[in-house]
């Protein structure tokens, strides 16, 4: 093979230091982790149709519910803002694109957190 | 004029509008847009959790939202999403593992995908919010 740039010119040519396929490998990661707490909640979601506060309430406290709860809207929200900064990406350029993936990522996080918050109030008291 | 900056007069990509966009294509952009529809769709299940903390007048007024004609049709459009996102997301994942990437076999998987979320749509409307 017909090389002539030095060995480091070489090695950088190759890519970045392993860190440029963290976003791709979390997208994948939270998918897979996504399948099975979406079936668990949309059947969920199918069997609380028409129940009222009282019901929901305790649906929500029990504390496997809760765990597989913070899950789905943890993991859910951290999938979607990776997925949105994609779209952001593709579509917008400049100021708007940085602005516009911070205020993702920072919505993302104020609503996950919020929810956390809201699902251990129900199941601990408060 | 240098011949290499000459304006070229080749055929232009077809237009979105005239152009019948192929059931691959569709579904691809489907996923895109279901996602979106999601990612709202996730910070309404976080609106549900903190109404349901807050009181239940907040959760009444949350509710009243819910079995309203709007109420219906994003709740509706929330399971579409969910169960087309999630079939096509696990269509997505074979690809990234390196399979079915062949064209007749895109075609085929793509198809399973409609089926498979129309199926599940279709029950959970039924069932869940008693559309039909």
């Amino acid at each position: 093979m017909d090389d002539r740039r030095t060995p480091l010119a070489r090695a950088r040519g190759l890519g970045s230091a392993k860190e440029g396929v963290h976003h791709w490998s979390a997208q994948r990661l939270t998918a897979i982790a996504l399948i099975p707490l979406v079936v668990w909640f949309a059947v969920s979601l199918v069997m609380l149709s028409g129940a009222d506060y009282p019901v929901v309430r305790a649906w929500i406290g029990s504390p496997l519910v809760m765990v597989m709860l913070i899950l789905t809207i943890g993991i859910g929200l951290h999938h979607a803002q990776l997925g949105l900064q994609v779209v952001w990406e593709d579509y917008t350029a400049g100021a708007v694109r940085l602005v516009m993936i911070v205020f993702t990522k920072f919505l993302a996080a104020l609503f996950g957190l919020g929810a956390i918050v809201a699902i251990l109030r129900i199941g601990l008291g408060g | 004029m240098s011949v290499a900056n000459r304006p070229v007069h080749r055929p232009l990509s077809p237009h979105l509008q005239v152009y019948r966009l192929p059931m691959l294509a569709i579904l691809s952009i489907l996923h895109r847009a279901t996602g979106i529809a999601l990612a709202v769709g996730a910070l309404y299940l976080a609106v549900w959790v903190m109404c349901a903390a807050a009181s239940p007048r907040t959760y009444a007024t949350f509710q009243g939202f819910n079995v309203s004609i709007l109420g219906r049709f994003v709740l509706a459009g929330w399971l579409f999403s969910a169960f087309f996102h999630l079939s096509n997301g696990i269509r997505h994942l074979f690809w990234d593992a390196g399979y079915g990437f062949e064209l007749k076999d895109a075609y085929r998987s793509g198809w399973i995908v409609v089926a498979v979320s129309a199926v599940a749509t279709a029950l959970s409307w039924i069932v869940g919010l008693r559309l039909i």
